[in-house]
């Protein structure tokens, strides 16, 4: 496969390329979903092909193919700076690209139990088997579950002189209840919304303990539809980890993507509420707030051993004790702001232009519990799961609703409220962030559905959290 | 191999060991996407993929590979996999043999468009705003896609798409323009940099206004996004089925002013004259005068509610339930600046941006306001303000009584959710629930 990748990166020297990269991506893909005890879908997708970036001048061309031949390859490679070329229509300052280590390597994401060597019998039977003990609790219309599995080999060479091979496995997957009643619907997941996903084989599903949580989680959803609303006001707000996950991911994770700090994505993704001139000084939360993008962490969905420039997976600090001083950033996004090289550009397989993505980028643990935090609190609501999410093209206002909240009071958790939804704008918000839980409560949650770019793609990214406290926020909006 | 010989040849390897469905699609996409005024990241690809759904003894399995050297291999994984699951009781069959309408948004002249040519229109769109900074792509994709099922069902069809899409802004502000057409010649770049430009200008330098209920102007564009969440959370009957859709056949449940409807014959839509399931498309109206309808429905659906599919089934969508692609919101007789100008006080929309349900059933929504928020004072536009959030059930805002005023300026609207899908025309509401503002 490295010869293809060779081909194509030689078609784009040829044919006037400055710089030129090519992966050879061969993917695979295993999705199970079950409804109500019925194998809704069982499917499995393959994919293999080849990617070349040429640059020229002040813009990449890319192109891709699935024919996996030397001819083909080269012609893309060819193909690709043609494209490159015709951007001089409406070009701009020359892109230059931040050195890195040129390196022959390869990597393979640890992992004890491959998971397309499970049967798909003990699959099809654990998910079976949760939807029915949800479905056996009465007032459950829907129980749904599911599983996803990929395994993905890329080769990477570049005209420098990379060359790399990784094998990447992830696995993943949940369940969820729906109860319903003529006004509304209510839902709760398990291990969190849309399912949780890491790095590493079957071992990261039998973990999870799918069957033990069914019922519980059916119950709470037929619950949720007798709760009181999610009362209205300013209160002391205790965030559970998997939600907490998806705030990091929203509220920072996006806001520290150089390339939307550079107006990049302005068109479509956004932009950032934070300036470059401010690195190192701007304040983005309180003192307990420290924020890694680390993608050496084992079994977290955002790591790899190399991003798909060739440039090793590393840790870099973005938040220390609520001062901003790192981004995510690539080779040409990093030379253009005259930062070090980050490490965090991937493409969503072979035909998709690598760009900026978020590693793992996780709030690091505190030295509380989650029920130190509530007997610590007078008049709070603790939500958990996230149900609905949105936040401005800036990342400073956002809206997010959780599956389920509990009213504390007095240093206990009181009874359950539905529909509950917090607001706030970033900074103030983690400028509030004044009690952190860990120990066993650290959880390297995944968000396997991170959209950007045009054409769009889907990311896979991981975000470390315990649950956490803030403090004055906004709860229970309403229409 | 041609598309239509990979799927007989899929089906020759399928054999008699199970029902079969096959889709072979194919073809070319290519995006020139611009930022601070200047092309940096220009893309193409091309390819074929096949997606094959057995059956063996109502026992169902799907595989999508675009591997067309180990087609033998995924056939008799994907026979095996079946073989061992339990039956799907709710397994509709294959759709019988019928006639395809024919490929009406194909355009040969945008299938084979060059990067030089949508370097031009965005060329044309950047110019519009000298001293500005301008965002956003040009596009160009063509699709051609083969059925075939155990059933003898043989159909193909095709079709081409073309966008440009962006924003200008200032240091304090930004307009967006978009235009899409199955033929690249009809996409006037010049005229939506125009726009953006002017909503750029128009709205820079806003200021805050408080939170709460206003009357709205919404552009087409908003209003497109409001027509996406009536489609997934209440048109498509799995969300009935799930008892979480609003609609409920024969009520009057919108406004008497309002009729949606599919229509992939209509030339100003786009797309494939058939589903993912080899269902014909048709015309079918979701709201008629305020009335709900019909739903749309793929073979799942329909079979589950005794209806016959509406030829809304999305490839490797089963889990989503069915989704009309071919939108028209019907439009209304009067100009935007006339809806304008019947406004006391109240505020116009250009996009809205980061839409996300919080209810499905009571389709209430929270987003915010994008690229040019206008206050409306006196029947004319006083200046700009700054984003918003808002809170709002989608089918109140529509509903009886709410909607003031419609455009006579229907377009294929991008809503955020992507071009290509809905035609929609400005729209005056009475009332829509904002709940802060977008910076605090």
């Amino acid at each position: 496969m490295f010869d293809y990748a060779q081909a194509a990166v030689e078609g784009a020297l040829a044919a006037g390329a400055e710089y030129a990269d090519a992966r050879v991506v061969v993917a695979k893909e295993q999705g199970i979903e079950v409804e109500n005890q019925n194998v809704d879908d069982v499917g499995v997708s393959e994919s293999a092909g080849i990617g070349v970036r040429a640059l020229i001048g002040s813009s990449w061309g890319f192109y891709a193919t699935a024919d996996l031949t030397d001819k083909a390859a080269r012609n893309a490679g060819t193909t690709a700076a043609a494209i490159a070329a015709a951007s001089s229509v409406v070009a701009g300052p020359h892109m230059p690209l931040q050195d890195v280590p040129v390196v022959t390597d390869s990597y393979e994401t640890p992992h004890e139990e491959d998971p397309f060597s499970v049967a798909l019998s003990e699959k099809v039977d654990l998910l079976v088997g949760v939807t029915k003990i949800m479905q056996d609790v009465p007032g459950v219309l829907i129980a749904t579950a599911s599983l996803r599995f990929f395994d993905t080999n890329k080769w990477f060479v570049s005209s420098q002189g990379h060359r790399i091979h990784q094998h990447i496995v992830e696995s993943g997957g949940g369940y969820d209840a729906t109860a319903v009643s003529d006004a509304e619907s209510q839902r709760r997941s398990y291990p969190q919304s849309f399912g949780q996903y890491e790095t590493g084989g079957y071992e990261k599903i039998r973990k999870w303990n799918y069957a033990e949580n069914a019922q519980r989680i059916a119950e709470e959803a037929v619950q949720l539809l007798d709760a009181d609303q999610c009362p209205e006001g300013e209160k002391q707000l205790i965030l559970e980890g998997s939600q907490l996950g998806l705030q990091i991911h929203e509220s920072v994770g996006h806001a520290i993507e150089l390339d939307r700090i550079l107006g990049w994505e302005a068109a479509f993704a956004g932009t950032s509420h934070l300036e470059l001139e401010k690195l190192g000084t701007h304040k983005y939360g309180s003192e307990l707030m420290n924020i890694t993008a680390d993608a050496t962490l084992p079994g977290a969905l955002g790591s790899f051993g190399y991003d798909d420039e060739g440039t090793p997976a590393q840790r870099v600090d973005i938040v220390t004790e609520g001062t901003w001083v790192g981004v995510l950033s690539g080779r040409d996004s990093s030379a253009v702001a005259g930062l070090p090289p980050g490490g965090m550009v991937r493409g969503d397989g072979f035909n998709r232009l690598p760009m900026v993505r978020m590693t793992n980028v996780g709030l690091l643990a505190g030295d509380s519990s989650l029920a130190e935090i509530i007997a610590d609190t007078k008049d709070g609501i603790y939500m958990s799961t996230n149900r609905s999410w949105s936040i401005d093209d800036k990342r400073l206002n956002f809206q997010f609703g959780t599956e389920i909240g509990w009213e504390v009071k007095d240093g206990k958790l009181g009874k359950m409220v539905r529909n509950p939804t917090y607001t706030g704008i970033t900074p103030k918000f983690w400028g509030t962030l004044d009690r952190l839980a860990g120990g066993d409560e650290w959880v390297h949650w995944g968000t396997p559905n991170c959209g950007k770019g045009q054409p769009m793609q889907v990311g896979h990214t991981g975000h470390s959290a315990a649950p956490a406290r803030f403090s004055n926020v906004r709860v229970g909006v309403t229409g | 191999m041609n598309k239509h010989d990979i799927a007989q040849r899929v089906l020759d390897l399928v054999g008699d060991r199970a029902e079969a469905e096959v889709r072979v699609s194919g073809g070319s996409a290519s995006l020139t996407r611009f930022a601070n005024s200047f092309i940096h990241q220009n893309v193409g690809e091309e390819g074929e993929s096949v997606s094959l759904k057995v059956v063996v003894d109502g026992r169902v399995s799907t595989a999508i590979t675009n591997r067309m050297d180990t087609l033998d291999q995924v056939v008799d994984d994907v026979i095996e996999a079946a073989s061992h699951q339990p039956v799907d009781e709710d397994w509709p069959g294959l759709a019988a043999p019928t006639e395809a309408p024919e490929s009406l948004h194909f355009d040969e002249a945008t299938a084979g468009a060059s990067p030089q040519e949508r370097a031009s229109v965005v060329s044309d769109f950047v110019a519009q705003g000298p001293g500005m900074r301008a965002a956003g792509y040009c596009d160009t994709s063509a699709t051609e896609v083969v059925m075939a099922n155990s059933a003898g069902l043989r159909m193909e069809g095709r079709a081409t798409s073309a966008t440009v899409d962006g924003i200008h802004q200032t240091d304090t502000s930004a307009g967006s323009g978009h235009a899409t057409a199955y033929r690249l010649a009809d996409l006037d770049g010049a005229a939506v940099g125009s726009l953006a430009a002017h909503r750029a200008q128009r709205s820079s330098e806003p200021y805050d206004t408080k939170p709460g209920d206003y009357e709205v102007v919404l552009s087409p564009e908003a209003v497109s996004t409001i027509a996406v969440f009536l489609a997934v959370y209440g048109f498509n009957a799995k969300m009935k089925i799930d008892g979480q859709s609003f609609m409920n056949i024969g009520e009057q449940q919108l406004d008497e002013s309002i009729s949606i409807w599919d229509d992939y014959f209509d030339p100003k839509t786009l797309g494939l004259p058939f589903d993912a399931e080899g269902t014909p498309k048709r015309r079918v109206d979701h709201v008629e005068a305020g009335v709900s309808r019909s739903h749309a429905h793929d073979r799942r659906t329909a079979a589950k509610m005794g209806a016959e599919s509406t030829g809304h089934a999305l490839p490797g969508g089963a889990g989503w339930g069915a989704m009309p692609t071919n939108l028209f919101v019907g439009g209304g007789d009067q100009s935007e600046q006339d809806l304008i100008a019947s406004v006391d006080r109240g505020l116009y929309v250009s996009t809205f941006n980061y839409c996300r349900i919080l209810d499905p059933k009571s389709q209430v929504v929270t987003g915010l306001t994008r690229n040019g928020t206008f206050m409306i004072e006196n029947g004319a536009i006083t200046g700009a303000v700054t984003n918003l959030r808002f809170t709002q059930s989608f089918v109140q805002a529509l509903g009886a009584g709410n909607v003031l005023g419609i455009g006579n300026d229907s377009r294929l609207a991008d809503s955020e959710f992507g071009p290509g899908m809905i035609v929609a025309p400005s729209m005056r509401l009475a009332a829509w629930h904002f709940t802060g503002g977008a910076e605090g």
